[in-house]
């Protein structure tokens, strides 16, 4: 009994020890972001110039807009791809070079990004070279994104498809609808939460990236993690702290408002489910 | 694929080529072609090439009436050589692999505690590991270099409590009191940055147990720290090698976090493509180090391969 209880504690410790690791360096942002010192090391008192400043800061404000521009269409490519490779891997078991398929899905999610990044600019040179486009940009900075998040997406999505009960799209087989119309009105539906999951990820995943944007991106086309990581390599910089603050208040809330709607609609779906079980 | 069919003509052959099946079939993996598969071919290519002022040389060049092929090697045969290089692959293999271990220690005990948390607790516990990961990642990491630096807070405290005469003794610190850009830094970043990935694929695996089996070595008369190592660790071997896997092949060429933590001191590969690409505009070189990098994490990333496309196959 002395041990289980014991057993207990150390878990709980252990936890809160784990989280507090987690998300210590998080809260240390939020605070020294209204730090009247440029210093983390003093506390000088409350202020809000650092977020004041931002206001100004035509650089920053610039790489965010380019930033949520590039994030919106990455997600929203990596939600299509990813879908589709999810669909692929789920149903189809056999067809001609499956193996290297399954492979070229799941590399980007642990391949260096150093290395990706070199190879698709790589890539990208020899083609502008011998078609005359792309240019470095906006557009082979998506590319890379895209890549990355289909990697992501297609995991999320595949998690679900793999937990669906095929009798559904069974049924509405047996009922004369054409695998189009299966995948339109039967799974479309009952995957929405996760291709809203896979969204979101691959947006902010996307937000964030440095090694791939600063392969591909051309004059003109700064991210805003290429302003930031360009200060934070300098130095510690208050303007970084503002913005990371201003990010975690925009992520959890968006994550929590999410992840509301989502169970919510998955309760709604189970119910529904036992409804129609039930008649 | 069932060409053989090919009774109903032309027409018939090309509405197959072009049915549902293909399309959603072609389509990503067309993508993955051109935008993962080949650009390896091209660097490749490239680490053999031989570079001009502005651009790197065709493979094959036509003079005099006669193909010449300019095939370069000297790359690969100075990396060979210059003990620098060498060096600094071992290096980054080693931080990797401590990073490994030391997200796994703690880890494992993480992912285990929230998989036998109240049912109830554990969509919350899951949420918790996951928000770090939805927040800015470069601007986490930037965070510890407030935390490391002379009289940050954790700098303080390790300092306060004397855990720097044992990481300096242990040779992660040149000497008590300098915490930013050491190998200790270094490996604190990666571990904090990559512990979800480690935790989410063993929470995953440990959910999934069957805890009949523990109570049936209960009955059986094993203890439970014996029924721990005998029944719940090798269940969650997949778990484990997906965790390790995921967090050992990104560490190796890890380029943030050496840069914003690690100090010039600390080798590591990924640096050393950067630098080749950016600033010595070396790309033959550059993708020399990279085509050597590949080689070496190719075996970890077949391991991967293998075990992501088990865990599809077992998925239900």
């Amino acid at each position: 009994m002395k041990a289980s209880r014991f057993n207990l504690w150390f878990a709980r410790a252990w936890l809160a020890a784990g989280y507090g690791f987690l998300f210590l360096p998080i809260v240390a942002l939020l605070v020294y972001s209204f730090n009247d010192s440029p210093l983390p090391n003093d506390w000088r008192g409350f202020t809000l110039r650092w977020y004041r400043a931002l206001g100004d800061d035509g650089e920053i404000i610039a790489g965010l807009w380019l930033s949520l521009k590039i994030a919106f269409l990455t997600a929203c490519g990596s939600v299509v791809l990813g879908t589709l490779a999810a669909f692929v891997l789920v149903k189809y078991k056999r067809f001609g070079g499956r193996t290297l398929f399954a492979g070229m899905v799941s590399a980007p999610l642990v391949m260096p990004e150093v290395v990706v990044g070199l190879s698709l600019l790589l890539m990208l040179v020899s083609a502008q070279r011998v078609l005359g486009f792309p240019e470095r940009g906006m557009m082979t900075i998506w590319f890379g994104h895209l890549l990355l998040g289909m990697a992501y997406a297609t995991v999320v999505v595949q998690s679900r498809l793999q937990d669906l009960h095929p009798q559904l799209e069974e049924a509405a087989m047996d009922l004369g609808a054409r695998p189009a119309q299966v995948f339109w009105l039967v799974t479309l539906p009952m995957i929405a939460q996760s291709l809203a999951a896979a969204w979101l990820l691959t947006f902010t995943i996307s937000l964030d990236d440095v090694v791939l944007s600063n392969f591909l991106s051309g004059p003109g086309s700064t991210t805003m993690p290429l302003v930031i990581f360009s200060r934070a390599r300098l130095g510690l910089n208050p303007s970084v702290n503002a913005v990371a603050a201003i990010t975690v208040a925009v992520v959890s809330v968006g994550v929590l408002i999410t992840s509301y709607l989502i169970a919510r609609a998955e309760r709604q779906r189970t119910l529904d489910l036992a409804a129609a079980a039930r008649a | 694929m069932n060409g053989a069919n090919g009774t109903n003509g032309i027409g018939g052959r090309i509405r197959r080529a072009f049915s549902g099946r293909r399309i959603v079939i072609a389509l990503p993996y067309l993508f993955l072609l051109a935008f993962f598969l080949f650009p390896f071919l091209i660097v490749g290519k490239i680490s053999v090439s031989e570079m001009d002022a502005v651009a790197v040389k065709d493979l094959f060049s036509v003079a005099d009436g006669s193909l010449r092929m300019n095939l370069k090697l000297s790359n690969y045969a100075f990396i060979a050589e210059d003990s620098l290089y060498l060096q600094t692959y071992l290096s980054s293999l080693r931080y990797a692999a401590a990073t490994t271990v030391l997200c796994l220690a703690i880890g494992y005990p993480f992912a285990y505690f929230m998989a036998r948390a109240k049912s109830s607790r554990q969509p919350a516990l899951l949420m918790l590991v996951m928000l770090p990961f939805w927040t800015s990642f470069l601007l986490r990491v930037y965070a510890w270099k407030g935390l490391l630096t002379e009289h940050g807070l954790i700098a303080n405290l390790i300092i306060g409590s004397g855990l720097d005469h044992g990481l300096a003794f242990a040779g992660l610190i040149p000497a008590p009191g300098k915490l930013m850009n050491t190998p200790f830094s270094l490996v604190l970043g990666m571990v904090y940055t990559y512990l979800p990935f480690m935790i989410l694929p063993l929470y995953a695996n440990l959910a999934k147990m069957d805890l009949r089996l523990l109570e049936a070595a209960a009955d059986l008369g094993a203890s439970p720290w014996v029924a721990f190592w005998k029944i719940t660790v090798p269940l969650s071997k997949a778990g484990i090698i997906a965790g390790a896997m995921l967090v050992f092949i990104p560490c190796v060429g890890e380029f943030v976090i050496p840069e914003l933590l690690g100090g010039p001191e600390t080798l590591m590969i990924g640096r050393v493509i950067w630098d080749e690409f950016f600033s010595n505009n070396d790309w033959p070189m550059a993708s020399t180090v990279a085509v050597v990098m590949i080689l070496l994490i190719i075996v970890p990333l077949a391991v991967f391969n293998k075990y992501q496309a088990e865990a599809q196959e077992h998925g239900r």
